[in-house]
């Protein structure tokens, strides 16, 4: 006999006499905040400056200029982009722009920024789900660079909470929930702010 | 009564009196307990409907567990669909076969895991190091238990025995032994410290053919693997290596996509009292261009099913490992969790153990007497597994074990445990309320067992943790 059919045969023995679970009360809340779209927004940027991301907002105009100055005052000298990412979002740059062509571990590794968008936000939690769609590269590209960028386009890719947020994701695609930057509190609980992903995360409310 | 394996001196309380002495650790453990205390009774109580997620939670885990074979079938279908490859492990030796096979047929030299309770359940770095592979642990402080020849003490926190000073002298010693070392003039601030484990794994990072993972969940539905982490070497793992192999215990199941919706929520909050933690990833088999280009889910049984089979014992299969119940444990705190001799230690580990590796030795016969049964551990659990239940109804299975001092046993542990005369008071009222489960008065079923003790006034479970505030103010 197979480990396969062995685990199988395993299990159904040991349910087989097991009652059939009742229904799932999912009474719980479909949503712990009423508020308008602008007050989610505003619980979204509440949230992620709780886990020390920083936030900032910006309009079509001002999105360019922002990036560039997050970018120069972190002292950024090159910067890794999905290979999508609207150009516009560049033109203010004069660093070093490197499209994902894609580039290696090693090239990330010696690259210091990283600008994406997102597929959507959770005002609740405070957190950014990438999905590998638009704008938004495969996986490597978020997390080995030090410094995110990272364009959240507001209202509309602001969720209230998670009961409202996951129908939306398509879990065939790989993804990533960010909530603040990468963070520790191994030792003595302390949180400290930076381990193996971006220590530094801007998130640039865009509307 | 043979004195070999007489069950009245049984391993928990032998460790427990060791490390109940040892002043350092002590300090450790309660200043550490009472912070994740506090910051996770804030983060519960930010939600009204915490009760209801509970109960969803609950419910979830049962549904999951009374249909697994199906669950797992359905799995195995989506992961296949995706490129990924399924593998079935009945024991923890199927399992490093395995994995070990995988990794050499990979070319590896050396593996970069992300901290993972079922693969060193199985004991797999052992197994590969047998098998001549590496496997570095890239956990903040798993690297630390690593670097410093040291086991987990915590689920989520493995080395909250260790202080910052320790931890500063384990990174001078070891990690140039092992890799980059650590910086000349390394000081013992947390920032400083995880600054030197990001210089010394990055390059372990970037040179990785295989990764070995866990899951906190596998979505049946659709096939997907979720990792919970904070640090970013989850999502390093996950993505850079060209193989990964994730090793899962069949119990990780959850039916659908909404799932999510309620352990997402109990989760974080529970474990590091956190709305929600910085990193979770999902993946569902492979993704052309995007992370490893070869996947392999290994289902791991290693006494689960046997659990399965317990009506009363099953529910601690509900666990995810959020270890909120360590954290309000006063057993825990004063013994710390070296003492369960089990990678499970507090009072899930103490349910836990026993019934994944047996009753039948006197470390998991001792276990679930590891406890005074103030029941704070059922009360915190973010899936209602009522610990104290279990424990009952495994001391009357280790009662039936041959020559067992069951009263003794209480006694011995409670004694060397709270070894001052007001615990000892709690501890006698302890073996009181056990003493139906005297080999004489076996006859009552575990119903009327658990009524009887919960009945008993000596024991009402608010005095004695307003008993044990007070000792601790």
């Amino acid at each position: 006999m197979t480990d396969r059919e062995l685990i199988l045969q395993r299990i159904r023995s040991a349910v087989a006499n097991a009652p059939e679970p009742p229904e799932i009360a999912r009474d719980y809340a479909e949503r712990h905040h009423h508020g308008e779209p602008a007050e989610l927004v505003e619980l979204l940027a509440e949230n992620l400056t709780g886990y020390r991301a920083r936030v900032h907002r910006a309009d079509d105009a001002g999105l360019p200029a922002l990036v560039a100055r997050l970018l120069a005052e972190h002292g950024d000298t090159s910067v890794a982009v999905p290979a999508d990412l609207p150009a516009e979002w560049l033109s203010a740059l004069t660093i070093d722009v490197r499209p994902d062509a894609p580039l290696s571990a090693v090239e990330l590794d010696r690259t210091s920024a990283v600008i994406t968008g997102c597929a959507l936000a959770v005002a609740e939690t405070g957190t950014i789900v990438l999905d590998a769609g638009p704008g938004q590269g495969r996986r490597a590209l978020t997390l080995v660079p030090d410094h995110h960028v990272c364009v959240v386009r507001v209202p509309g890719q602001v969720y209230p909470s998670l009961p409202l947020a996951v129908p939306e994701l398509d879990l065939r695609r790989p993804l990533t929930w960010i909530s603040g930057p990468s963070a520790t509190s191994d030792i003595e609980l302390d949180r400290v702010e930076g381990v193996h992903g971006p220590r530094t995360l801007d998130v640039i409310l865009l509307g | 009564m043979s004195g070999g394996t007489y069950l009245g001196m049984p391993s928990f309380p032998v460790a427990a009196k060791t490390a109940t002495h040892d002043g350092r650790l002590r300090g450790n453990m309660h200043r550490a307990m009472n912070t994740i205390r506090t910051r996770r009774a804030r983060a519960v109580s930010e939600l009204d409907d915490w009760a209801q997620l509970r109960q969803a939670g609950k419910e979830i885990k049962d549904r999951a567990l009374r249909h697994l074979d199906e669950y797992l079938l359905q799995i195995e279908e989506r992961v296949t669909e995706a490129g990924g490859h399924v593998h079935w492990a009945a024991d923890a030796a199927a399992a490093n076969r395995i994995v070990a096979g995988l990794a050499k047929a990979a070319g590896a030299a050396e593996v970069v895991k992300i901290k993972s309770m079922a693969t060193q359940e199985i004991g797999l770095n052992e197994a590969l190091a047998a098998e001549g592979i590496d496997a570095w642990e890239t956990d903040l402080a798993e690297l630390i238990v690593q670097l410093g020849h040291d086991r987990p003490s915590h689920i989520v926190v493995p080395a909250i025995h260790r202080n910052r000073s320790e931890i500063r002298e384990i990174f001078r010693a070891e990690m140039g032994r092992n890799g980059r070392p650590a910086p000349d003039d390394l000081t013992d601030r947390p920032a400083d410290l995880a600054e030197a484990a990001r210089l010394h794994l990055r390059e372990k990072f970037l040179r990785a053919k295989v990764a070995v993972s866990g899951a906190n969940f596998l979505i049946a539905e659709t096939g997907t693997a979720v990792i919970v982490e904070s640090e970013g070497n989850g999502r390093m793992c996950l993505t850079l290596p060209e193989t990964l192999i994730s090793v899962v215990g069949i119990e990780k199941v959850l039916p659908t996509q909404r799932d999510l919706e309620v352990f997402l929520q109990l989760l974080p909050r529970s474990s590091t009292a956190e709305r929600m933690n910085p990193y979770t990833s999902m993946w569902t088999g492979v993704t052309a261009g995007d992370g490893p280009s070869d996947f392999h889910l290994v289902l791991l049984d290693n006494g689960r099913t046997e659990t399965l089979a317990d009506e009363v014992g099953r529910q601690a299969l509900r666990c995810i490992r959020c270890a909120a119940c360590l954290n309000v444990c006063p057993v825990y705190e004063r013994a710390g969790g070296h003492a369960y001799g089990s990678v499970y230690p507090g009072p899930i580990g103490a349910i836990l153990s026993p019934q994944l590796r047996g009753i039948d030795n006197p470390v998991d016969a001792s276990l679930p007497f590891a406890s005074s049964l103030c029941g704070a551990c059922y009360e915190a659990c973010p899936v209602a597994i009522d610990i104290p239940e279990v424990l009952v109804h495994l001391r009357e299975r280790a009662v039936e074990q041959p020559g067992h001092g069951a009263e003794r046993a209480v006694m011995n542990a409670a004694t060397w445990l709270l070894d001052h005369p007001a615990a000892l008071a709690a501890a006698e009222r302890a073996a009181s309320a056990t003493r139906k489960l005297h080999p004489r008065t076996l006859n009552l079923g575990p119903a009327a067992a658990w009524s009887d003790t919960r009945d008993l006034p000596e024991v009402p479970s608010e005095s004695f943790r307003a008993w044990w505030r007070k000792q601790h103010r």
